[in-house]
C-alpha cells in the first residue's frame, strides 16, 4: 500500500463523510427540538434523488435547475411530513412518534417503488468540471465540489443557528417548549422552520451524493439514512458541531476500512460503531448527559 | 384590565381548577396565594394560554383571549414569569432578553437591553455568559428582565420568591414594587403570603383550585383563617 493510495481513500473519506454529515445535521436538530429520531429522513434523500433524475432526463431541464428542483422537493417534503404525520402527535408519546416516522419511512420507499419501479435509475452528472493534481495527487472535481459544499453549509448553518432570530428561536424551543411560547415564538412556525433546514440539507446531501453514486432507486436512502444516523449518534445526538464531526468520522472510517482492503466489512463496521458507541458512551463524542431537574 | 370569569381546567380526569374568577384592575398588584398544588400556576399558564378552560372566559383589556394561541398573547401586553424562571440555561444572557423581545421589531430593542441592565446591573456585568452559570437571583432578574422585554402592560409573576434566601427576596419585590409605580399592573402568585401580602393591593387565596377567599391585602394579612393556613399563626 503507498502513500498515494492512502491520501485517495482519505480524500473519498472526507467526501462521503461531508455526505453524512449534511445528513446528520437533519437528524441531530430535530431530534434536538422534537426528541424525535426522524427515520423518515432518509427517504427523503432518496425523493430528492429522484426529482432530480425526472428533472433531468424527463423534462430535459439543466442540471442546475435539477439541483434546485431537488432541494426544494425535499424541503417541502420535509415540512408536509412533519405537519401532516408529526404535528398531530405532537403531545403523544414520543414512541408513537417513532413509529410513525418508521412507517413514514416506509410509505415513501413503497410510493416511490410504485412510481418509478423497483429497479434503479441513471441520474446524469449533474456537476462537472476539471479534476485537479494537488501535490501529485489527484483530486476529482466532484470530491472537492462536495467537501466546499458541505463545509459552506454547515457554516451557513452554524451561522443561522447562533446569529439570527429565528436560529435562536429554534435554541430557545429545543431548550423549554412552554417558556418559548411565553417569549412570544410561535413553537409550530419554528419547527417547521427546524424541519425545512433540515431538509434542505438533506436535498443538498442527495445531489452531492448522486454526484458519487449516481443512481437513484427505492432504497438508496435508508443505508444513507442509518449511517447517518450513526453519525448524528457518534457525535452526539442534538448536537450540530457533533453531527458534523460524526459525519466525517464515519466516512474516514469507511474509508479506511476500504484501503486495508477489508471493504466489505465497511458497513459491519460501521454498525459496530453504533454499539460501540451505544455501549461505552451513550451520549456520543460532544453530547452531555442529560440530567432531567424537578 | 384582566377579568377571568369561571375558568375550569383539567388534567385528564382530574378537576384542578374549578370555576375560578376574579380580576386585576389597571396599576394594581394582585396576589394570588396558596398552598403548593392549590392551582395558582395552573391558574397563569390557563391566563397565557399554555392550558386550556373548559368553558368560562378570559378578558385582557376587554378583549376574550380564552381561545388565542400564547406566542400570540404575549404580543397583547401579558407577560408571564414562570415558576421556577425557565430561563435558557444553554443562552447568553443578552440572548435570553432578545428571546422575551421576540414580538417586537426595530431598534428600540436594544434601549429596552439597556433598560434592563440598567434595573439590573449584575446581568450587564454577565451579559455574554450562558444563563446556565448564573446564581438563582440572578436567574430571576433575568427572567423577570426578560419578560419585560416584552413591554408588558401586565405582568405575571409565578413565585418570583422560589428557593431564594431572604435578602435577595426582599431585593425581587422592591423591584416589583418598582414596575408597578412605574405603570405596569402586577398579577403575583405566591407561596410566601407575607411577603406577597405586604406589597399588594388585593389578594385571592385559593384552596384545592376554588377561590375560599378575596379582599383587600392588609385585611388579609390580619385576617384569623388566611393567618393561621398561610402566615404562620
Amino acid at each position: 500500500m503507498n502513500m498515494s493510495l492512502i491520501i485517495s481513500q482519505l480524500i473519498n473519506g472526507l467526501q462521503s463523510g461531508s455526505v453524512y454529515a449534511l445528513i446528520a445535521l437533519g437528524y441531530s436538530m430535530v431530534y434536538g427540538i422534537i426528541m424525535l429520531l426522524n427515520f423518515a429522513h432518509g427517504d427523503i434523500i432518496m425523493v430528492g434523488a429522484y426529482v432530480a433524475w425526472l428533472a433531468m432526463v424527463n423534462f430535459a431541464l439543466n442540471p442546475i435547475l435539477a439541483i434546485i428542483l431537488a432541494i426544494a422537493a425535499c424541503v417541502l417534503l420535509g415540512v408536509v411530513i412533519e405537519k401532516v404525520a408529526y404535528t398531530p402527535l405532537r403531545s403523544s408519546p414520543r414512541i408513537s412518534l417513532l413509529i410513525t416516522a418508521i412507517g413514514v419511512s416506509f410509505l415513501l420507499q413503497n410510493l416511490a417503488q410504485l412510481v418509478f419501479g423497483a429497479g434503479s435509475q441513471r441520474v446524469p452528472a449533474m456537476i462537472s468540471g476539471p479534476s485537479l493534481t494537488i501535490a501529485g495527487q489527484y483530486v476529482s472535481f466532484t470530491a472537492m465540489i462536495t467537501i466546499v459544499i458541505s463545509v459552506v453549509s454547515m457554516l451557513l448553518l452554524t451561522l443561522l443557528v447562533q446569529k439570527s432570530k429565528m436560529g435562536k428561536a429554534m435554541r430557545a424551543v429545543s431548550e423549554d417548549m412552554g417558556a418559548a411560547q411565553l417569549m412570544g415564538i410561535s413553537v409550530n412556525r419554528t419547527i417547521s422552520f427546524t424541519f425545512a433546514v433540515g431538509s434542505a440539507l438533506a436535498g443538498i446531501g442527495s445531489v452531492l451524493y448522486c454526484c458519487a453514486y449516481p443512481q437513484a432507486s427505492p432504497t438508496m436512502g435508508s443505508m444513507l439514512g442509518i449511517k447517518a444516523f450513526i453519525a448524528a449518534v457518534l457525535g452526539g445526538i442534538g448536537s450540530i458541531p457533533g453531527a458534523m464531526i460524526g459525519g466525517f468520522c464515519i466516512g474516514l472510517a469507511e474509508a479506511i476500512i476500504s484501503a486495508v482492503g477489508l471493504s466489505v466489512w465497511k458497513d459491519g463496521v460501521v454498525f459496530a460503531i453504533l454499539i460501540i458507541v451505544l455501549v461505552f458512551k451513550p451520549t456520543g463524542i460532544l453530547g452531555k448527559t442529560m440530567t432531567e431537574k424537578v | 384590565m384582566l377579568k377571568v370569569n369561571d375558568i375550569n381546567v383539567y388534567y385528564g380526569s382530574i378537576h384542578a381548577i374549578k370555576g375560578v374568577s376574579f380580576e386585576v384592575q389597571k396599576g394594581e398588584i394582585v396576589t394570588l396565594i396558596g398552598a403548593n398544588g392549590a392551582g395558582k400556576s395552573s391558574i397563569l399558564n390557563t391566563i397565557s394560554g399554555l392550558l386550556r378552560s373548559k368553558g368560562g372566559c378570559i378578558k385582557f383589556r376587554d378583549k376574550n383571549i380564552s381561545s388565542i394561541l400564547p406566542h400570540k398573547i404575549v404580543g397583547m401586553g401579558l407577560a408571564q414569569v414562570p415558576e421556577g424562571r425557565r430561563v435558557f440555561l444553554k443562552m447568553s444572557v443578552q440572548e435570553n432578553l432578545e428571546m422575551g423581545a421576540y414580538t417586537r421589531r426595530g431598534s428600540e430593542i436594544n434601549e429596552s437591553i439597556e433598560d434592563v441592565y440598567e434595573r439590573f446591573p449584575r446581568l450587564k456585568e454577565r451579559r455574554r455568559q450562558v444563563a446556565g452559570t448564573l446564581s438563582g437571583g440572578e436567574q430571576q432578574m433575568l427572567a423577570m428582565g426578560r419578560a419585560l422585554m416584552s413591554k408588558p402592560e401586565l405582568l405575571m409573576l409565578d413565585e418570583p420568591s422560589m428557593g431564594l434566601a431572604p435578602i435577595l427576596v426582599e431585593q425581587i419585590f422592591d423591584i416589583i414594587k418598582e414596575l408597578n409605580s412605574a405603570g405596569t399592573t402586577i398579577l403575583l402568585v405566591e407561596q410566601n403570603a407575607q411577603m406577597a401580602l405586604s406589597i399588594a393591593d388585593r389578594g385571592y387565596v385559593l384552596e384545592t383550585g376554588k377561590i375560599v377567599t378575596s379582599a383587600d391585602a392588609r385585611e388579609l394579612l390580619n385576617n384569623d383563617a388566611v393567618k393561621k393556613a398561610y402566615l404562620g399563626g
